[in-house]
């Protein structure tokens, strides 16, 4: 995945001079996580540039940079460092295309990598989206693997609003074909079904996709898994469509459970389809815990497809919500 | 912004060339600021100002001194203490006026409000409102000027109150390791919000802060308007020749409260009085009185006209709708891609 993050990134320098590249150790050590590789080669230190590790001064600069007629790409090392520099996203990037009467734009693009299953501890495994929703003036989504990473990466260059893209870490070295040009493009907004189905609508999104897919291929019943991609806006009329056929709706969030992104999901369709739902919508969620440190526990911190499984099979023969696995531990 | 200034409106763009041309426009645009935020102040008394609203009465010769340093194609990332300075750029005050009362004339069509000023006209970005905010924007636009090699400058504009917050410092630091070419103008007004300056501020000269980053720095007198601009050129000058970075402190005073219902109680005994002794404008009268490139008629009619516009402006303002319903949906995201 993050050969074809680079990929995505090197063309859409080639394609536009005004696409500038910078973060922590994105020029010279190519990203921490190999995700500007070969930019400094190729476009030299005036468009691809390290920063001092201070997220307000480069988030800023970011906003001040695409406003006045660049695109920059900014990198946040891990989400949580968006932490210190969360004024220059949701209250200054977000709000100066409205604050300018629609005169200016905000054309920059914000990646960061996010996530569990690394090892890496409460402060730097979190997925975070959740700080951001319900924003208005950011567009936010988030990539399951190299195809989407790719597809989803070019068009948040092109937009010309603060596009959030969030990366699970764990797929850096994730391995796909992936056909490149602008035919691969993800239109922000619009979600995918990964795998048709017809007993229940699994929504997912990031690293819970490839979980959602894994549990229904070797399920009893047969589901339909959607790729969410995006948040902000998101793609309602997919998700819709599919639980009207289906009547179910199931879904798979790393988040923990209060108020993660499919509480959003959840309202909507409660309100939109309530008539055709057959059971009740089901959240499958990671407890309000931090992400915790030792391996079995963080393995257990993000639902397993075995728990997918065994939560939809139960919700499709009893009807009812099955409580979540930590419930007699709390 | 179809549907802000109406057309009797003078445009931005006019006015924002008359400060660079004359010391006697210069005179007239700081009487001009002055009678705006004295009027804004009327206004808000009288219940027509909603919210809050924060007025720069006594710094006159910043904003100024600062638009005639500059062109319209430089970039400006100013405060919500920002009516001054939209005006000194050429935002016209029937522009101002009507954003404070939020109405459609004004420069947002009434949905910003007095601390959100903005005109791209004449390169003023969304005023902040969020103290510090600006200074990393400042650097940003800097950065655009310095990948497209263009000889364009940015300013950052901001309250002694700002420099305690990271993203000054970090603005700062990322500007000298980039060599930007950015003005960094610290209004030092002795005050942030309610809070002197000695019981925030480890440093009682601001432009101390620019060794930290091995930037160069002046002190200047910010109730001196010629002082200002000289300070500020300099600086420009530097910043558009690939000199990188200025951090110019200007020593100057808000005559009035931080916003509005602060009666700044919290002021030295006498204080108020040592600076009105020294007013930015009466300064600069006298000085051009003493010159003989103004004479006391002039100077009496100068006032009377500006008087008689600001009241123009405010009929116009009170003539105009507040802000439509549908007004609140618009501008949120771009339709647009590239």
């Amino acid at each position: 995945m993050n050969q074809a993050i680079s990929l995505a990134i090197s063309e859409e320098m080639d394609r536009d001079a005004s696409v500038v590249v910078f973060g922590e150790d994105v020029a010279v050590a190519e990203g921490p996580f190999k995700t500007s590789e070969g930019l400094l080669a190729k476009f030299g230190p005036e468009r691809v540039r390290d920063t001092p590790i201070s997220e307000t001064a480069f988030l800023g600069a970011a906003v001040g940079a695409a406003m006045t007629g660049l695109r920059p790409v900014a990198e946040i090392m891990f989400i949580e460092f968006m932490g210190v520099a969360f004024d220059q996203m949701v209250t200054e990037a977000a709000l100066m295309h409205y604050l300018s009467g629609g005169r200016y734009e905000v054309p920059m693009v914000m990646r960061a990598s996010v996530g569990s299953g690394l090892g890496f501890g409460c402060q730097h495994s979190q997925t975070l989206e959740r700080w951001m929703l319900g924003t208005p003036g950011l567009k936010l989504a988030v990539a399951s693997g190299a195809r989407t990473a790719y597809g989803l990466t070019k068009a948040a260059i092109r937009d010309n609003n603060p596009v959030v893209i969030l990366e699970p870490r764990t797929l850096y070295g994730q391995r796909e074909n992936v056909d490149i040009g602008d035919e691969s493009i993800i239109p922000l907004g619009t979600a995918e079904v990964v795998r048709a189905g017809t007993d229940v609508t699994v929504v997912a999104l990031g690293q819970t996709v490839s979980v959602a897919l894994e549990a229904a291929d070797s399920a009893s019943w047969s589901g339909e898994v959607i790729d969410l991609l995006s948040l902000m806006p998101w793609d309602r009329s997919t998700v819709l469509e599919s639980v009207r056929r289906t009547g179910h709706l199931v879904i798979v969030e790393e988040n923990q459970r209060s108020g993660g992104w499919g509480t959003e999901i959840a309202s909507v369709v409660a309100n939109e389809a309530f008539g055709v739902l057959r059971a009740p919508i089901h959240r499958i969620t990671a407890p309000d815990v931090p992400v915790p440190y030792g391996p079995e526990l963080e393995k257990r911190f993000l639902p397993s497809a075995a728990y997918v499984q065994e939560q939809v099979s139960s919700l499709l023969s009893t009807k009812k919500s099955p409580s979540s696995w930590w419930e007699e531990l709390v | 912004m179809s549907d802000t200034a109406s057309p009797e409106v003078p445009q931005s763009t006019q006015r924002r060339h008359e400060v660079n041309q004359s010391p006697i426009a210069r005179l007239e645009r700081m009487i001009e600021i002055r009678l705006v935020e004295d009027r804004i102040q009327d206004l808000f008394a009288q219940g027509l100002v909603s919210g809050t609203t924060h007025t720069s009465q006594g710094q006159e010769a910043v904003a100024v001194g600062l638009a005639a340093a500059t062109r319209a194609t430089d970039f400006v990332c100013c405060t919500y203490r920002g009516h001054g300075h939209a005006l000194a750029l050429g935002m016209p005050p029937a522009v101002v006026l009507g954003e404070v009362l939020g109405r459609q004339i004004g420069c947002m069509g009434g949905v910003g409000g007095s601390m959100h000023l903005s005109d791209p006209d004449v390169g003023l970005l969304p005023t902040f409102a969020i103290v510090g905010a600006g200074t990393p924007v400042a650097v940003g636009a800097a950065l655009q000027f310095a990948t497209k090699k263009t000889d364009g400058v940015a300013l950052s504009v901001f309250g002694d109150g700002a420099t305690n917050i990271g993203a000054f410092h970090e603005g700062l630091n990322l500007a000298a390791v980039w060599n930007l070419p950015v003005v960094f103008v610290c209004e030092n007004n002795l005050y942030g919000e309610y809070s002197p300056l000695e019981s925030t501020t480890a440093v009682t000269d601001i432009a101390d802060r620019a060794a930290s980053y091995a930037m160069a720095s002046e002190i200047v007198d910010g109730q001196d308007v010629d002082a200002v601009q000289a300070s500020i050129a300099r600086a420009v000058a530097r910043a558009r020749s690939g000199g990188g970075p200025t951090l110019v402190e200007a020593k100057t005073y808000r005559y009035v409260g931080h916003s509005r219902s602060d009666k700044a109680p919290y002021r030295k005994d006498g204080e108020l009085e040592q600076w009105l002794a020294r007013d930015p404008i009466e300064l600069f009268a006298g000085q051009l009185l003493a010159s003989g490139e103004l004479n006391p008629d002039a100077l009496d009619a100068m006032r009377h006209r500006q008087l008689q516009l600001i009241d123009e402006a405010q009929e116009r303002v009170l003539a105009s709708p507040t802000a439509a319903i549908p007004r609140m949906f618009e501008n949120i995201l771009s339709p647009s891609h590239s």
